[in-house]
């Protein structure tokens, strides 16, 4: 579903990742590890396409197209999703708009029958009760005065109203306490399926906890310096990020 | 012959005609007024007060007093399907009853147009009517042409609950007109009142409109000006407001249409515990111009006015706003919030921001703020990741911008006709129509 090939990338010519390759097969569920600066970030604001971020080399492919080539909307219309680290306030658009323009625009590029007003509200209603989203969120500004947690929920809604065929989530867990962690989770758990990736970039194992990945990839520098099964979080926990930067002298000091 | 002789001349060709010209305060008065527009001409950018506004434009186009109007029937009829309200409809200055309904009206509310109050009630005009010192010299200019208005008196405790919903339509070719509009809330008395100005495309009309105001003690004045002239008109608009202790007043300004729009609109608290709201919205795109001049008269101690101006400029529109507070000695607890934010969607777009703050007493609380920027580039991102197009993206944020503003309008019709109406200026935008 998506290959990164030997992905360099840079932000006002500051090199942030360094030769990133990573295969993402539909039905999977990836965890992207790393300390603070490691490039998580980036990778995420890369395969969604903001125009800050500076692609120096290498190739993405997504279901076999250029997705570097693609608009920042038509990667969500063929979806992508990029659930955000820190969702945007939008003052004076009602998220009730906000979520049906999004959920509308990905329908008629999919051939699809615009949601009329009222199926929407059912729709979106139903959802909500499952991230524990209050209906009063609809009618409140974009993310406009939500606690950290009622943003995260809103990424989750908008991830489960757009089912997206490959959704990042970008540090999801940060800013969380326990419930909310538990509730975004649960909501995330439910989107896993077959036909869909996910990818989960987190600081912390915590949230692996809840969401058990397939694949857990070590970043440090730009790069992916260990790749493992879930148990892989559990000793980056023992270890600690110490032990990422050891790892990647090595592989350094192994190409040399 | 100069602009200023042309004005001259059509008064007094038309002096002796004018309603009321057999009143001698009112020949005075109108004299008066001339002998000042003459004698000090157009505003000038030489003048602090017009320093980024130029009328050179119209002082080169030439005008009609009296020209052939168009039928605006069918455009009529669609206004008034807005809403249940108390018509008054003027095309090219002329009062058209056939067009309008004032209606059945409640008890001591007398809604009509100035002419039939000069003819029938002289000495309530008269005092109501203003001197020919106040405002610009183009307030003067209003003074002694002006033919006819709407005239509003709410008597003591009386309650309007339609608005009184008033018409200018220009339709003639060069059509120019000096609507003059007196609204008077007796204490205790609360109304609503819309004037919508409105054009015909490509018509170089102009416009010179004074409304004044007097809000007695404990009344409460709602004031809207709609203005939707055709984008080659000239508008010279002032709203003259006195409020007496612990009455309201709303002043909604959404100025969307017009070559050059010039918005001069001041209140004075003349009793404690008064309140006022000044609000405005504008947009200008093509090579438009909007300005805002504000002045808020603290006379009186422990008043509170609140002021919101939000400007949208697009291509190498350009808007001004200048929002004076001055706060006399002894007006101890003054409460005055002032705000004007500018929403720049072009490299050529402009806006002259400058709030002055006079303040002579203790113990005010007087806040003010201008911003000026761009679409934020991180809401564009977050929208576009969503799958909405750039152009979806963009007319989500700029119309959101805008609602913040008409949002402070009380009456849903008139919110909804002005949403529409800045709709109609953003290419691509029909499909926010549920935005709020």
């Amino acid at each position: 579903m998506l290959k990164i090939k030997d992905l360099h990338a840079s932000v006002e010519g500051k090199r942030i990742l360094n030769g990133l390759s990573l295969h993402v097969k539909p039905g999977e569920v990836h965890a992207i590890m790393g300390p603070n600066g490691s490039g998580k970030s980036t990778l995420s604001q890369v395969l969604a396409g903001r125009e800050d971020y500076q692609v120096d080399s290498g190739e993405v492919e997504y279901l076999g197209q250029d997705l570097l080539d693609m608009a920042i909307e038509d990667r969500a219309r063929a979806g992508v999703f990029l659930a955000f680290q820190y969702p945007i306030e939008i003052p004076g658009v009602s998220n009730a708009y906000f979520l049906r323009a999004a959920v509308n625009a990905v329908r008629r590029h999919q051939g699809l029958e615009e949601l009329d007003a009222m199926d929407f509200l059912k729709r979106v209603k139903e959802e909500m009760k499952t991230v524990g989203m209050k209906e009063e969120f609809l009618y409140r500004s974009v993310n406009e005065g939500f606690s950290g947690g009622e943003k995260k929920r809103n990424e989750v809604l908008q991830m489960s109203l757009l089912e997206p065929k490959l959704a990042i989530l970008d540090e999801t867990d940060s800013g969380l306490d326990i419930d909310a962690l538990r509730v975004v989770a649960d909501g995330v758990n439910r989107m896993r399926s077959p036909d869909r990736a996910l990818i989960v970039i987190t600081h912390y194992q915590r949230l692996l906890e809840y969401i058990v990945p397939d694949f857990v990839h070590v970043l440090s520098d730009g790069r992916i310096v260990r790749s493992g099964g879930s148990e892989l979080a559990h000793e980056l926990e023992k270890h600690g990020y110490g032990w990422a930067k050891q790892l990647e002298a090595e592989q350094k000091g192994a190409q040399a | 012959m100069s602009s200023v002789q042309s004005w001259q001349a059509d008064f007094l060709a038309r002096h002796k005609q004018l309603p009321g010209a057999e009143l001698p305060w009112l020949a005075a008065l109108r004299q008066r007024a001339i002998d000042r527009y003459a004698a000090e001409g157009w505003p000038t950018p030489k003048k602090e007060d017009w320093r980024h506004t130029s009328l050179a434009p119209l002082e080169q186009a030439s005008f009609d007093t009296q020209p052939q109007s168009l039928d605006v029937a069918d455009m009529v009829r669609s206004l008034r399907a807005d809403e249940a309200a108390h018509w008054l409809v003027f095309v090219d200055g002329r009062y058209v009853p056939a067009l309008g309904d004032v209606g059945k009206l409640p008890a001591g509310v007398r809604v009509g147009t100035l002419a039939d109050a000069l003819a029938h009630d002289a000495d309530a005009v008269q005092e109501a009517f203003g001197s020919e010192a106040d405002g610009n010299s183009t307030a003067a200019l209003n003074l002694a042409l002006a033919t006819d208005g709407a005239f509003v008196h709410l008597a003591r405790g009386a309650a309007l609950e339609a608005p009184v919903h008033v018409v200018f339509v220009t339709s003639g070719e060069g059509a120019a007109v000096f609507p003059r509009n007196l609204y008077i809330a007796e204490a205790g008395a609360h109304g609503r009142i819309v004037e919508h100005y409105v054009g015909r495309d490509g018509n170089v009309s102009f416009t010179n409109t004074v409304s004044r105001v007097h809000v007695a003690a404990d009344a409460n004045l709602s004031h809207v000006r709609l203005q939707q002239e055709a984008h080659q008109a000239f508008h010279l608009a002032d709203i003259d407001v006195e409020q007496e202790g612990k009455s309201y007043f709303a002043s909604h300004s959404i100025s969307l249409g017009a070559r050059i729009a010039r918005h001069d609109i001041a209140t004075r608290f003349d009793g404690e515990r008064a309140e006022s709201l000044l609000n405005g919205v504008y947009f200008a795109n093509g090579q438009r111009h909007v300005d805002h001049h504000t002045l808020i008269g603290h006379a009186q101690p422990n008043c509170v006015s609140n002021e919101h101006y939000r400007g949208i400029l697009a291509d190498r529109g350009r808007g001004v706003f200048r929002g004076r507070i001055l706060v006399s000695p002894g007006a101890d607890g003054t409460d005055a919030i002032q705000r004007n934010d500018s929403l720049l969607l072009s490299k050529l777009a402009r806006t002259d921001s400058r709030p002055e703050l006079e303040i002579y007493a203790e113990d005010v609380r007087c806040t003010h703020g201008a911003t000026v920027g761009q679409l934020s580039e991180d809401s564009l991102f977050y929208l576009m990741a969503r799958g909405l197009d750039e152009n979806h993206a963009r007319n989500v944020l700029i119309y959101a911008f805008v609602l913040e503003g008409l949002a402070r309008i009380e009456s849903d019709a008139v919110r909804q006709r002005a949403s529409r109406a800045v709709r109609a200026l953003m290419p691509g935008a029909d499909i926010l129509e549920e935005l709020a």
